[in-house]
């Protein structure tokens, strides 16, 4: 035996050694299959269309570049924003009593839910049948109609709510606005609330008594804790349909932001009014869904495998 | 209780007849708008789930856009923006005057808003049926129309169809919303007689009652439909 020899099965190897293999070629572009296609249109009359809104927001307030100034710059932007100068304002005013609205009505709803959710799961017929069928009809009619019932309504019993001096309450638009979108999202809310009660496994009752705990700290201290985190994605939606919901309101004379926002329109048929109320109404409604779905992420952290 | 009988009858004296018009509109404008708005978010659908990130972002901004928006909003966009967009475009041709019609605009925005919802129903029973379904049928040897028409949409039908029939009792109810650009429906007559004979709380609670037989009527038609989607279902 050589040296040779011995030192073979290394050079062996290393002459047999399989080469690693180039990568495979880096595909130069995805093909333009007909959904990519479609997709790519789709989007690009999307662009198009926000650009179009633009370029009319920019052209109905007379936005111009105007070359050669004797500013600091040889370009200056000149506007003649006289609709915005006029109304802008005003839409802020109203931007904040949808936001008033919403958030009273949303409070009352939660104050008035919780006990009714009580009388809808007792076992008390009545009581379970009177809970019914709030949440029946308020869920079963159009929210319009119930204001119409409420603010319209009230006339038929003038002569009865003067007497007991409850005519000024449904003689003022904003209240009856209120206590109908109250009565309305309470409705709504009751549900929620029975769904998420309900839906929390039997098991964790039958341990709370097993452990001898008395039936108020098991609903307080373990079954509302979770069916709280249940309902919180329904709540959200909820706030959202109030949010939009509201928007009727303008209909009974109360300037929320809709109401504002026809106000222009009808004393200057610029319909950029209705742009710039549908730009708020978006802006609102996705800021609200997007910081609820972190709260939601940040409540629900200890749920996630 | 008999002036009440009186005001509610058919004929010159009473509003039954003005009523029951309205409740066909409201119908009427439910039953258009449903077939649109479920082609449309079916359609959605298929674009939320493919793999093309284009069409996927496109569908999105729909979605985003007519969820976002509050129902009104819409109607207003479209009945009072179309009216403008057309005005402009026959204004290039010459001097035609075009009115948009209440229906047709009420129609259109309502089935905007259907679809986008609709399309997020779809997209979760999409997402609710197996890859094995999808493997199984092309192992049979099925094309992509046949797996579809019969081996996914019978299930999609089945899966959706909770949420599907909730969008239709909110639809529904969102037709009311009609009344205030001019269609006379249900809410709009109750409104006239409301006015006319000092009567509102009646009319207001007939047209809330007529909603509510509406959503009973529905309620059963659907639990039938359920029925019909579930029969391939063995009895677990």
């Amino acid at each position: 035996m050589s040296n040779d020899s011995i030192g073979a099965p290394g050079s062996y190897v290393q002459s047999q050694i399989i080469q690693a293999k180039a990568p495979p070629p880096v595909p130069s572009s995805r093909p333009w299959t007909p959904t990519r296609i479609a997709g790519t249109a789709w989007l690009t009359l999307w662009i198009a269309a926000g650009l179009g809104i633009v370029w009319f927001l920019l052209n109905s307030n007379h936005v111009a570049l105007v070359f050669g100034g004797d500013g600091l710059l040889p370009v200056s932007i000149t506007h003649n924003a006289k609709f915005l100068t006029k109304y802008g304002e005003k839409f802020i005013s109203g931007f904040i009593v949808t936001l008033k609205l919403v958030g009273l009505s949303m409070l009352l709803g939660v104050s008035l839910s919780i006990p009714m959710t009580f009388m809808r799961m007792s076992k008390n017929r009545v009581l379970g049948g009177i809970a019914y069928g709030y949440v029946y009809f308020f869920r079963g009619t159009p929210l319009l109609a119930q204001v119409f019932l409420i603010y319209y309504g009230a006339g038929t019993f003038r002569a009865p709510l003067q007497s007991v001096d409850m005519w000024w309450f449904f003689r003022d638009a904003w209240n009856c606005a209120v206590l109908a979108f109250t009565l309305n999202t309470a409705a709504y809310q009751i549900e929620i609330l029975r769904g998420s009660i309900e839906n929390i496994a039997k098991g964790q009752r039958e341990a709370a008594s097993a452990l001898g705990l008395p039936r108020w700290v098991t609903f307080w201290k373990i079954i509302l804790p979770q069916a709280l985190i249940i309902s919180l994605r329904p709540y959200g939606n909820e706030i959202i349909l109030m949010i939009k919901g509201s928007a009727i309101v303008a209909i009974i004379t109360i300037y929320d932001l809709m109401g504002e926002t026809r106000r222009a329109f009808s004393r200057t048929y610029d319909f950029q009014a209705y742009i710039w109320a549908a730009i708020a109404y978006l802006v609102m409604v996705e800021a609200l869904r997007r910081t609820w779905d972190r709260i939601e992420a940040h409540l629900t952290r200890h749920l996630k495998r | 209780m008999n002036e009440i009988l009186t005001l509610l009858s058919f004929g010159d004296m009473g509003w039954g007849d003005e009523i029951a018009l309205g409740v066909v509109t409201t119908v009427s404008l439910a039953l258009a708008s449903l077939p649109i708005g479920l082609l449309l978010g079916f359609l959605l659908a298929l674009a939320k789930k493919s793999e093309e990130p284009a069409l996927r972002a496109a569908a999105n901004v729909y979605t985003t856009i007519f969820r976002g928006l509050p129902e009104l909003l819409t109607l207003f966009l479209v009945y009072y923006g179309g009216q403008i967009l057309i005005q402009q475009v026959l204004s290039l041709f010459g001097e035609l005057y075009f009115e948009v019609n209440a229906f047709l605009a009420g129609m259109v925005a309502l089935s905007l808003v259907f679809s986008s919802y609709a399309s997020e129903a779809f997209l979760s029973a999409f997402r609710a049926i197996n890859t094995g379904q999808y493997e199984g049928a092309n192992a049979l040897g099925l094309g992509y129309v046949q797996t579809m028409r019969l081996v996914i949409l019978p299930q999609l039908v089945r899966l959706s169809l909770p949420a599907l029939s909730n969008l239709w009792l909110i639809l529904l109810k969102e037709t009311s919303l009609v009344s205030i650009i001019g269609l006379a429906d249900i809410i709009r007559y109750s409104n006239m007689a409301a006015r006319t004979t000092k009567e509102p709380f009646l009319f207001f609670s007939v047209a809330c009652v007529i909603y509510l037989v509406l959503a009973v009527i529905s309620s059963g038609g659907i639990s039938r439909l359920d029925a019909w989607a579930k029969r391939g279902e063995t009895s677990r």
